[in-house]
């Protein structure tokens, strides 16, 4: 018997499929939520090409306007619900918080496990109202269209959304007691990592926000089924206490799909600058804020619903407000970067691109904000180019950064560094043709969700669908290299990266037991060399 | 050896940090809870604002003796939930099982009275959907009063029900005595979730039933 006995690697730990269904291990769950979350960001994907193929003339020629609704919504549901709320925090989230605050596992593992079955369960829920008949009311389930006059499959789509709203809450509730509870010995909250703090801040929002959107919900299906009359205007009710519910949870919910995506670019700007962050405290707090903040803006989606205008006001101002915290990211960002030995590696291409494009999304977003330009530009292609920009620009840049960043840790085993660049790039360029058309057509006056248009924003259209295209191929390459790496890469190491922090200093892919001992924490995060240090 | 401490789950250092944790863990809970119904309230108050006869007339029509029947039945309970906790804190395993079962026994009386209510409602044509029937002047805005009651009352009696499945689990570690002085998480855990479904109850009474039954 050898003395130093080196324990299994959690891949290894258990062959069997059951091994992995009945998992309690927060590094297989994550595992299970990444293929899941894949499958259903290709599906969403699928109608996203649909409805650019449909756009490629004015007439409208693939398919008839009913179908077209439901294309569209099924799009905006299986992205949002499927893909965006849960892919960095049940995926990423789920597999390096307990290893970067030097935890065993999540503090309720089972609890854990049964979120992804609530998520499993939502979404064929989703996916069978989709077959059978499918749903046309768009994400935003507005009554009393949802209520009482449309004649697809509401009921159906809102039991799935409402389920999957609980493992939301049941992943943020564990996320924060992890946090308060699990911290290893000397990491203090100002020694967590930033990516920590973007997750908690995540999880207050899901905590909080997600149970009003189950009770908004409830009260649709209720509606519906027994005509209670609560959002029909014909009997008293009024449907603009549907939409204040509605976007209490839903813009919050932006926040949910962005937060994680800021934690992110800390961890790899630094690690590729192979800088100190600059302005730690700055960036935590400013997380705290955009969740705080994000809760009181709810109503600069209903500028032209009829709410008072001196409302309105209030909204616009606090909607100004939060660009402040974004803008302290930003900034912090760039001074880490500045005099930083920077080097482009793949999570660092995407890091930069996401910068770029957050930065554009959130500038449009203050326009948006300013009543006036948002009653020229409400519900045109403006809008969703600007939401796109925030959610594919931001959202899923930060999620491909932090996919590459941690793949090795997580398999074990590097991607091929010239495809995950070359992906990069296509992803970039296929994105801003895809959708900086559509802030034209959208300041043009082309309204979203139509199934045609004008015919002089043919060429813009096409122009968007051709960039869909790249951005298909965009996304397909990272799908082929890494499965290609899982095999063939070369072999990580515990650090490939001579990044800090606590997951790097256990081995690729880490033991069942994260740490062969408990780890100790003695230093700041992200003590990079300092830049003195470097030039000498 | 850390790992022959009984009842320590493979993820926690300590037992101490495991309570802490459930225990942080159902705070967390119940604050999506407050959340929850939190959505409803204000609907209920805001339309009790735009339509107060008619959501008056609806209130004068529920059954007062039922509801405060309930609220008292609801405090009772809390005090037995508070007496388990204690007999859990000292180990009393008859005192746990007693009074556990006095919990649940008031909780299911609460259950049974709210059924009570609620067939007189349907008998008298005040259930919401195509065969309600108000008489006087409020026939569309009393069935908005009428759905906001059987929405908070059949949200907040699902949560009874939950309660007293818990309650069961609770009772079948003390019949088994795997509750001991320093070992009763559980207890005291479960104990908060049954205090936050009375205080919603505390809420709904006074909405519900009192707002305006003085004229």
């Amino acid at each position: 018997m050898s003395m130093v006995q080196t324990a299994p690697s959690y891949l290894e730990d258990g062959h069997g499929l059951a091994s992995w269904l009945l998992t309690r291990d927060h590094k297989r769950i994550a595992l299970l939520y990444l293929v899941s979350i894949i499958g259903f960001f290709f599906l969403g994907a699928i109608f996203a090409g649909l409805i650019r193929v449909n756009l490629l003339s004015p007439q409208g020629d693939l398919v008839r306007p009913q179908t077209y609704n439901t294309f569209f919504t099924m799009h905006g549901l299986i992205m949002i619900f499927f893909f965006l709320i849960p892919s960095i925090p049940a995926v990423l989230g789920n597999f390096v918080l307990p290893l970067m605050i030097g935890a065993r596992d999540l503090a309720f593992p089972k609890i854990n496990l049964l979120s992804w079955y609530i998520f499993i369960v939502g979404g064929l829920f989703t996916i069978s109202a989709g077959l059978f008949g499918g749903v046309d009311t768009g994400w935003t389930f507005y009554t009393p269209f949802s209520s009482i006059y449309s004649n697809s499959n509401v009921v159906l789509t809102v039991i799935g959304i409402f389920i999957v709203g609980f493992s939301s809450i049941l992943t943020g509730l564990n996320f924060i007691i992890t946090t308060h509870t699990m911290r290893a010995s000397g990491m203090t909250w100002f020694r967590l990592p930033l990516f920590i703090w973007a997750l908690y801040a995540t999880s207050l929002i899901m905590v909080l926000g997600t149970p009003v959107l189950a009770t908004t919900l409830v009260l649709v299906a209720l509606e519906r089924v027994f005509h209670l009359g609560i959002f029909d205007p014909s009997r008293g009710g009024d449907p603009i206490y549907f939409q204040h519910l509605f976007w209490f949870y839903s813009h919050p919910a932006v926040y949910i799909m962005i937060l994680p995506s800021l934690g992110v670019m800390s961890e790899t700007i630094t690690c590729f600058a192979r800088r100190r962050i600059f302005g730690y405290n700055a960036i935590a707090f400013s997380s705290l804020g955009i969740a705080v903040i994000g809760f009181l803006v709810w109503g600069h989606h209903m500028f032209v619903s009829g709410q008072s205008v001196y409302v309105g006001m209030m909204f616009s101002l606090l909607s100004f407000l939060v660009a402040i915290p974004s803008a302290i990211k930003v900034f912090n960002w760039m001074a880490t970067l500045y005099g930083g030995t920077i080097a482009f590696d793949t999570p660092m291409l995407y890091s930069l691109g996401f910068i770029g494009l957050f930065t554009v999304g959130g500038l449009t977003g203050l326009y948006l904000a300013a009543m006036g330009v948002d009653i020229h530009v409400h519900d045109t292609y403006f809008v969703v180019a600007h939401f796109h920009y925030i959610m594919v620009g931001g959202a899923v840049m930060g999620f491909m950064a932090g996919l590459h960043y941690w793949w090795p840790k997580i398999t074990g085993r590097l991607y091929p560094e010239v495809w995950g660049r070359l992906a990069a790039i296509i992803t970039f360029l296929g994105f801003n043709l895809t959708f900086f058309p559509q802030f034209i057509l959208g300041y043009l006056g082309m309204p979203r969700r139509y199934h045609m248009y004008p015919p002089e924003f043919q060429a813009l259209n096409v122009l968007s669908s051709a960039g869909a295209s790249i951005l298909g191929i965009g996304y397909l390459l990272p799908v082929i290299y890494l499965l290609w790496s899982l095999r063939r890469g070369q072999v990580a190491g515990p650090n490939p990266w001579r990044a800090t922090g606590l997951e790097w200093q256990t081995p690729s892919p880490p033991p069942t037991a994260n740490f062969e001992a408990p780890p100790v924490v003695r230093e700041e995060p992200y003590s990079y060399p300092t830049w003195e240090a470097q030039i000498d | 050896m850390t790992e022959s401490i009984a009842g320590l789950e493979h993820q926690f250092e300590t037992l101490e940090q495991q309570h802490e944790a459930g225990w942080l863990g159902m705070w967390a809970f119940l604050a999506t809870e407050i959340m929850f119904f939190g959505g409803m309230f204000t609907g209920y108050v805001i339309y009790r604002w735009a339509y107060f006869g008619a959501f008056a007339a609806g209130s004068k029509d529920l059954e007062i003796w039922a509801g405060t029947l309930n609220t008292l039945v609801l405090i009772c309970s809390s005090f037995t939930m508070v007496l388990a906790v204690h007999a859990a804190e000292t180990g009393e395993r008859r005192g746990q099982i007693g009074f556990l079962l006095a919990t649940m026994f008031l909780g299911t009386v609460f259950l049974g009275v709210k059924g009570y209510e609620w067939t007189t409602l349907f008998r008298d044509h005040h259930v919401p959907g195509i065969g309600f029937h108000f008489s006087g002047p409020y026939q569309n805005t009393a069935q908005i009063f009428f759905s906001f009651y059987f929405a908070l009352t059949g949200m907040h009696a699902l949560h009874m029900v939950v309660g007293v499945g818990l309650l069961t689990f609770l009772l079948v570690k003390a019949w088994r005595a795997e509750f001991t002085p320093a070992h009763h998480a559980a207890v005291d855990i479960i104990g908060l979730y049954w205090h936050f479904v009375d205080i919603v109850w505390i809420f709904l009474f006074p909405l519900l039933y009192l707002v305006d039954r003085h004229r």
